[in-house]
C-alpha cells in the first residue's frame, strides 16, 4: 500500500470524526445557551477555544454571540475547522485513496457530502438545528457502518481506524484541558448548581450524557466524570478505550508487516499511563498537567506514524 | 419518426421500421411509457453521482465535477457489422505500431519516398528521446482508441487514432453496469456480447509487456496527474479495478535503476507503469524541466530497460492529425493490405493548392487544428455563421500548417430519449483497443458520444456531449 493512500486513510478518518466532534459542540454550546443564558459566552468561548478556531472566528466576527459562532462552526467558508470544510476534506481524501475503499464506503461518504452540502448551503434557522445536527450524526454513523460491515482488516482498514481514535481521543483531552478546573477535587466542596450545568455540558460536548448516568446511577461527580472520560475502558470516547483500540490497532500492522516501529513503542507507553494510573494518581500529579502531557505525547505519535509510515517524502 | 431522415439513422436506416438489430429492442420498447423511462434517466444520473463517475472541466471554478448525460437507449451494433470492424480497427493499430517502430528506427517510410521526410522531422509529437529505443515487447501503443462515425449500413470511417491515451474506457464499463442496474429484463430478450472483461484485459495485456528487469509477477501502476484532472474518475476506477496502485509523480522515485513507489513498508519497483500523463510532463529531467507531475529520470530508466511505459513515450506522432492523411498508405505499407476502413479525405493546409480549395470551400468543411483536440479549435462549416466563417478564415491564412480540412461527413444518428419521446442525434464511436506482443483484443463496442443537441456534429463531452451504452448482438 502507498504511503500516501495511508496518510489519505488516516486523515479522513480523522476529518470525518472531527466534523462530527464539532457538531456535538454545537449541540452542547446550544443546550446550555437555551438554558442559562448568563454562562453561554464562557461555554461558547470555550468551545471554539476545544475546537481550534477561535482566534480564526474572532477574525472574522469579534465577541463571541450564539447564531454566529453556530453558522462559523457548522459552514462558514471562511472557518476551516467548520463540519462543513472538514466533511469536504474528507472527501477530498476519499477520491484520493478511491481504489483502497470499498464501494459502500466511498458511497457513504459522498453522500455524506451532498447531502450536507445541500443542506448546508444556507444559514440554518435555529428551529432546523436539531434536525441538521442529527443528519450530520446519522450520516457520519453511516461511513463508519460501511467501513465496519464491507472493509478487509488489513492495514487499510488499520490505518482508518487509528485516524478514527486518534482524533477522538484528541477530541476528548481538548474537552478536559479546557474544563479540567471543574473537576478538580476542591471544586466538590463548592457544589454549586452551576458546577451540574458545566458538568452537563462535558457530558453532552462529548455525547456521553446517558452512559455516564447508567452506569454512575445518575449521581453528578467531578471525580467520577473524570475518571469515566480518561480511564473507563467501557466508554467508547475515553482516552483510555482509544489507546487501547490504536495500540490494537498498530499491533495488527506489527503483526502484517512483521516489523516494529518507533511509533509502536509511543503508543504502549501512552497505553500504560493509562493502565498504571489511578485518579488519584492522576489529581496527585496534577489533572491539568496529565492533560497537556498526553496531548504533547499524542501530538508526537502522530507524527512518528506519518514517519514510520511514509505518509509523506 | 415520421419523417424520413437525410442521415442514416441506426435504428431505422433511411426507412421508418427497425433494422434487424433493432428488431428486439424496439419490440420490447414499445411496451415502454415514456414517462417511466424519463424516471430511470434521473435514477441512472442519482447513481452516476452517488458513484462519483464525473469529469472535471477546466477553468469552470464553479462546477468543478459535472456528469457527463446518459441517454438510455442504445447504440446497436449486429455482430456481422461489428466483425468487420474490428478487422480494420486491428489492422490499423497494427499498422500504427510498426509505423511508430519505424520512425523511432530505420525510417523505411520516407526512404521508400511514402511519407516526406519534413512530417516527421517537423513535428512537435516526434520524440528524438525515442530514436533508437524499443519498448518492451516491442510495443508502442498498449491502448488505442480508433474514432469512427458510420454514414451508411456499410460505410464506417476513421475519424482519428487516439494512440497516446484514449480516455472514455469507464464510461463504457458504467454505461453498461448502469443499463443491467435498471433493464435486468431487456438483457434476458436481448444477446448482447460483454464489456466487462476489459479491466482483466487490461492487466494481462500490460503484464505481457513487462520489462526483462520484472521478477515474477508484473507489478503495475497507474500514474495520475491528481484528483483535479478531467479524467481523474476513470485513472481510479482502473487502478481499483486491475487491482494496480494509483500513482502520483510525487510517489515515486528512482532509485537503482528502477522507478519505485513508497509504500508504507518502504519504496517498491514498478514494471509496468499505465501512464495518464502527458509526454512532456513525464519526467522534468527530459521533458519540460517545470513539470511536478512526472518522475525525474523515468526516461533514463526507460531506455534501460527498467520499466515499460503504456503508452510509450512518443506515441502522439501516430495520431497527429497531419499523419492521419497518410494512414491509407501507412496501412498499406506495412501491413501489404488496402485499408478495410476508410480514411476521411483530408486537405493538408499546407499545401498551396489544398489551401486554396479549403479557403474557397470553407462553409462546406470542416477544419482542425492539426494538435487540436476535445473539439476545441474547429469550425464546422455548415454550422457556422458567416463571422464565424471569416473569423477562421483569418486564422487559417495566418498559419496554414497548423490545419487540415475534411468533407462534413453525414454521420449517423441514433434516437435519444426526449420528453417528446425518441429523437434522432448524431453519434460517433470509440472502440478500444488492447496490444501485447501476442495478440490484439478489441472489446466489442466501446463508447458511443452522443451530441444531444438537434443537428449538432460535436459529440465531446468538454461541450455538452452525452454516452450511450454500446452493444455488439452475440452471433444470431
Amino acid at each position: 500500500m502507498l504511503g500516501k493512500t495511508a496518510g489519505g486513510l488516516f486523515w479522513m478518518f480523522r476529518y470525518l470524526e472531527r466534523a462530527e466532534n464539532t457538531a456535538r459542540m454545537i449541540d452542547a454550546g446550544l443546550r446550555i445557551s437555551l438554558t442559562r443564558s448568563s454562562a453561554a459566552e464562557s461555554e461558547w468561548t470555550a468551545i471554539l477555544s476545544s475546537t481550534g478556531v477561535k482566534s480564526a472566528y474572532e477574525a472574522v466576527h469579534g465577541a463571541p454571540d450564539g447564531p454566529k459562532i453556530i453558522d462559523f462552526l457548522l459552514r462558514d467558508p471562511r472557518n476551516p475547522g467548520s463540519v462543513m470544510a472538514g466533511i469536504e476534506t474528507a472527501r477530498t481524501n476519499a477520491r484520493v485513496v478511491r481504489t483502497a475503499l470499498t464501494r459502500e464506503v466511498w458511497e457513504a461518504v459522498n453522500e455524506c457530502y451532498m447531502v450536507l452540502k445541500k443542506l448546508l448551503a444556507e444559514p440554518i434557522a435555529d428551529r432546523d438545528l436539531p434536525r441538521v445536527l442529527q443528519v450530520i450524526r446519522q450520516r457520519s454513523a453511516f461511513v463508519r457502518g460501511a467501513s465496519h460491515g464491507s472493509m478487509v482488516r488489513n492495514d487499510i482498514y488499520n490505518f482508518c481506524r487509528i485516524g478514527t481514535f486518534f482524533e477522538r481521543a484528541d477530541n476528548t483531552a481538548r474537552i478536559l484541558d479546557q474544563k479540567y478546573y471543574i473537576l478538580l477535587p476542591s471544586v466538590r466542596l463548592v457544589g454549586s448548581a452551576s458546577d451540574n450545568v458545566q458538568w452537563d455540558t462535558i457530558l453532552r460536548a462529548t455525547s456521553t450524557t446517558r452512559a455516564y448516568q447508567t452506569l454512575h446511577e445518575g449521581e453528578s461527580d467531578p471525580r467520577a466524570i473524570a475518571q469515566f472520560l480518561i480511564l473507563d475502558r467501557r466508554l467508547p470516547r475515553s482516552l483510555a478505550f482509544c489507546y487501547g483500540k490504536i495500540g490494537e490497532n498498530l499491533g495488527y500492522i506489527e503483526k502484517e508487516y512483521d516489523t516494529r516501529q518507533t511509533s509502536h513503542a509511543l503508543a504502549d507507553s501512552l497505553c500504560n499511563k493509562f493502565k498504571a494510573h489511578d485518579m488519584n494518581a492522576i489529581f496527585d500529579y496534577g489533572l491539568h498537567e496529565f492533560i497537556s502531557d498526553f496531548l504533547r505525547d499524542s501530538a508526537s505519535l502522530g507524527r512518528q506514524i506519518e514517519i514510520d509510515y511514509r505518509f509523506s517524502e | 419518426m415520421a419523417k424520413q431522415p437525410t442521415y442514416f439513422d441506426e435504428m431505422t436506416g433511411f426507412g421508418a421500421d427497425p433494422r434487424a438489430p433493432y428488431e428486439a429492442y424496439c419490440n420490447w420498447f414499445k411496451s415502454e411509457d415514456n414517462a417511466r423511462l424519463l424516471a430511470k434517466s434521473e435514477e441512472a444520473e442519482a447513481l452516476f453521482r452517488l458513484i462519483g463517475v464525473t469529469f472535471n472541466v477546466y477553468g469552470d471554478p464553479d462546477a468543478t465535477e459535472r456528469l457527463i448525460p446518459f441517454d438510455l437507449v442504445p447504440r446497436i451494433i449486429a455482430a456481422r457489422e461489428w466483425a468487420r470492424v474490428a478487422k480494420g480497427i486491428e489492422q490499423r493499430v497494427r499498422a500504427l505500431n510498426a509505423f511508430l517502430h519505424d520512425i523511432y528506427h530505420r525510417q523505411e517510410i520516407v526512404r521508400a519516398g511514402r511519407l516526406p521526410a519534413e512530417m516527421i522531422a517537423r513535428n512537435d509529437a516526434f520524440l528524438p528521446q525515442m530514436i533508437g529505443v524499443t519498448p518492451p515487447g516491442d510495443i508502442y501503443t498498449h491502448i488505442v482508441g480508433t474514432d469512427l462515425v458510420r454514414t451508411g449500413d456499410d460505410e464506417f470511417y476513421v475519424l482519428e487514432d487516439n494512440a497516446r491515451t484514449p480516455s472514455g474506457v469507464s464510461y463504457m464499463l458504467e454505461n453498461r453496469e448502469t443499463m443491467l442496474h435498471m433493464f435486468p429484463e431487456l438483457f434476458s430478450k436481448v444477446k448482447v456480447q460483454p464489456v466487462s472483461q476489459y479491466p482483466r484485459s487490461l492487466r494481462r495485456s500490460l503484464s505481457a509487456c513487462a520489462p526483462d528487469a520484472c521478477n515474477g509477477r508484473p507489478t503495475l501502476a497507474v500514474l495520475t496527474p491528481g484528483i483535479h484532472n478531467s479524467a481523474y474518475y476513470e485513472h481510479a476506477f482502473l487502478a481499483d479495478q486491475m487491482s494496480a496502485e494509483l500513482v502520483e509523480g510525487h510517489d515515486l522515485r528512482v532509485i537503482d535503476g528502477r522507478v519505485a513507489m513508497r509504500t508504507t513498508r518502504g519504496y517498491k519497483p514498478i514494471d509496468v507503469l499505465y501512464r495518464r500523463v502527458d509526454d512532456e510532463y513525464l519526467d522534468p529531467m527530459n521533458f519540460n524541466p517545470d513539470s511536478m507531475l512526472g518522475v525525474p529520470g523515468i526516461m533514463d530508466v526507460y531506455r534501460a530497460g527498467g520499466i515499460t511505459i503504456a503508452n510509450a513515450p512518443g506515441t502522439g506522432i501516430a495520431d497527429d492529425k497531419a499523419i492521419y492523411s497518410y494512414m491509407p498508405d501507412i496501412v498499406e505499407f506495412y501491413t501489404g493490405e488496402k485499408a478495410i476502413l476508410q480514411n476521411v479525405p483530408t486537405h493538408r493546409c499546407s499545401d498551396p493548392e489544398a489551401l486554396k480549395y479549403v479557403l474557397d470551400n470553407l462553409a462546406e468543411l470542416v477544419v482542425k487544428e492539426v494538435h487540436g483536440s476535445g473539439g476545441y479549435g474547429m469550425l464546422v462549416g455548415p454550422a457556422a455563421s458567416k463571422n464565424e466563417i471569416s473569423a477562421f478564415r483569418a486564422k487559417l491564412e495566418a498559419n496554414p500548417g497548423n490545419y487540415i480540412a475534411q468533407p462534413t461527413l453525414a454521420l449517423s444518428t441514433v434516437p435519444i430519449l426526449t420528453d417528446a419521446g425518441l429523437a434522432p442525434r448524431h453519434v460517433d464511436l470509440r472502440p478500444f483497443v488492447l496490444v501485447s506482443p501476442d495478440r490484439i483484443e478489441i472489446t466489442p463496442g466501446g463508447l458511443t458520444r452522443v451530441a444531444l443537441t438537434e443537428g449538432s456534429l460535436v459529440v465531446n463531452s468538454s461541450q455538452g456531449g452525452g454516452t450511450k451504452d454500446t452493444w455488439v448482438l452475440e452471433e444470431e
